[in-house]
Parts: C-alpha cells; sequence; structure tokens
C-alpha cells in the first residue's frame, strides 16, 4: 500500500525498479518479467542448495522454485508500497522467494508418521540429544529428571509442539500448517519450554546455573 | 558427555533473542550488511541470537545471504534493473 509519504531510496536501482514495477503498462510489464526471472534464479539456487538434505531431485526441485517465484512475485507486488528502501529492492525481493522455498519444501518433503504418539515416543529422548546407548549408566538420571520436568513443568500444549520439535523432528512451516498458530507462536512455545526445563533441571541439580536468562521473544 | 552437553546448549535461552517475527522482518537488511561485511551483530543482537537458536530462521537467513552474494557477483542479465 503505497502511503506517498516513502522517503527518497537510498540507491538509484532500487528506485528504478519501483519506479517500473508502478509504472504504465509496457513498462511494467517489463519489469514483472525480469523480476521474475531474478524470483526464478534464487529459488532454484535455493532448492538446490537445500537440495542434499531433502529426497528431492531434479524437476522437483525446479517446479518447487518454480512455484515459490510465482507466488514471490504476487506477494512483492503486492506490498511493494511496504517497501521502505532499508535495503536493495532486489533483496528485499529475494526474500520472498527465499522463505516461500522454505515453506514449500517443508510441506512437500516432511512426511508425518502414521503412528500415534506413544507414552514410548520419549524413550527416543536421548537420541535426539545424542547420548551414547553404551554410556546410558552415566545420563539415565538426566534423561529421568528431563522426562519428569516435562510431565510437571510443561503444559499439554508445549509437551506436544515440544514432542513435534525435539523427537519427531515436524519442520516449524508444518506446524504452523496443522495447528494454525505463527511461526513465532510455535517458536515462542518452545522457547517457553526450554527455558522450563532448563530451570527445572538446574534446581534439581541436573545442569548448572551459570547464566540465568528469563526474558522472552 | 556429548549428549549432556547438547541437551543444555539446547535448553539454553537466550535474553536478546527477538523470536521469529522480528528477525524474518528485519532479515533483508541483516543479510544485506553481512554480505557487506558491515558486522551487524552489533546492531541487531536480538537477531543474531534468534539466528543462532533458529534452525529454520538461520537456514533462511544463509539462502538469502547467498542470494545477496549471487545477485552481487551477477549485476547484468536479469538482475539489473529496467532501463530508464
Amino acid at each position: 500500500m503505497e502511503t506517498g509519504r516513502r522517503r527518497p531510496l537510498r540507491d538509484e536501482e532500487s528506485a528504478e525498479w519501483v519506479a517500473a514495477l508502478g509504472g504504465h503498462a509496457g513498462e511494467r510489464d517489463d519489469a514483472v518479467k525480469r523480476l521474475h526471472e531474478l524470483l526464478v534464479r534464487i529459488g532454484r539456487a535455493e532448492t538446490h542448495r537445500r537440495a542434499p538434505r531433502l529426497a528431492l531431485f531434479g524437476p522437483e526441485l525446479d517446479d518447487i522454485a518454480d512455484q515459490a517465484a510465482d507466488d514471490a512475485l504476487v506477494a512483492v507486488l503486492r506490498k511493494l508500497g511496504e517497501f521502505r528502501g532499508e535495503s536493495r529492492f532486489t533483496t528485499w525481493a529475494a526474500k520472498f522467494v527465499i522463505l516461500e522455498v522454505a515453506s514449500k519444501i517443508s510441506r512437500h518433503h516432511w512426511r508425518r508418521q502414521d503412528v500415534p504418539m506413544e507414552a514410548d515416543d520419549w524413550e527416543r529422548l536421548p537420541d535426539a540429544f545424542g547420548f551414547d546407548p553404551a554410556e546410558e549408566n552415566e545420563w539415565a538420571d538426566l534423561m529421568r529428571a528431563l522426562r519428569r520436568g516435562i510431565e510437571e513443568t510443561l503444559t499439554a500444549h508445549q509437551r506436544r509442539i515440544f514432542q513435534a520439535i525435539v523427537i519427531d523432528h515436524e519442520p516449524l512451516e508444518v506446524l504452523v500448517a496443522e495447528t494454525g498458530a505463527s511461526r513465532n507462536a510455535i517458536y515462542k512455545t518452545v522457547f517457553d519450554a526450554r527455558r522450563k526445563l532448563r530451570a527445572f533441571l538446574v534446581a534439581n541439580g541436573y545442569l548448572d546455573n551459570d547464566a540465568p536468562r528469563t526474558r522472552q521473544p | 558427555m556429548k549428549g549432556r552437553a547438547e541437551l543444555d546448549r539446547f535448553l539454553r535461552t537466550d535474553p536478546r533473542d527477538v523470536g521469529c517475527e522480528q528477525a524474518l522482518e528485519i532479515l533483508h537488511v541483516y543479510a544485506e550488511l553481512k554480505a557487506s561485511g558491515a558486522a551487524p551483530d552489533a546492531r541487531y543482537a536480538g537477531v543474531e541470537a534468534h539466528l543462532h537458536a533458529c534452525g529454520p530462521c538461520s537456514e533462511d537467513f544463509e539462502g538469502l545471504l547467498g542470494a545477496v552474494r549471487s545477485i552481487s557477483a551477477d549485476p547484468g542479465g536479469s538482475t539489473t534493473a529496467p532501463p530508464g
């Protein structure tokens, strides 16, 4: 949305982009085409950057990148009036396609296990933090304390989100889609859970209290 | 013990952490400053703290940083501003 009071953009290239995208039909069409090409290029680079950790290949990656670029283009054009010139225009626009790629890959790649959550799922806690089974006698008490902290200090919602993130490795974007909560809200839930559990373990002598921190995001 | 250190690291929270929303709001500015070598960590300590703790946002930042560098390295072709 244009406010009509935008400060002059600090770099000429960004000013040209904004002027062209808001200009007359011919100029605008050309700028939109150039912007789309840029977003596709960035989107494809990003999908391929993330590819080694995913079960996605060639054409499938490019399909995701192209869809992300299309959606990012729509978002950039819709929010053009919100561009404040704090960065170059191309950097601001690139953020849209990077976030679209992240969202689409998370939802595409992650497949939720059909097995319902069981109490025994918490048995996987040691694996989540890389405890060596051969050294169980050294960490068994700590894990029992952690599970007690989870049961006694976390709310049901915090337990559900904590398990999804820590045990099931469920992507944040998938949780956002499943719960309807914002990414920030999910993060804050985990942040609060981490803070509570550390305080519990410190209070019970399992971790050192060498850096008290209380503020929340 | 590796697991204990990992658990301790995961449970630690940083009071400067601004959360996903604020970090993503400013991510393009932060990435551009980082790409230019301007060391934005002091100015945006809360963003730096968040990126250190949040895997998904850190991953987005790495992608955006790569895009900024790519655009800077190839200012021609489709990345140039339209004439006029």
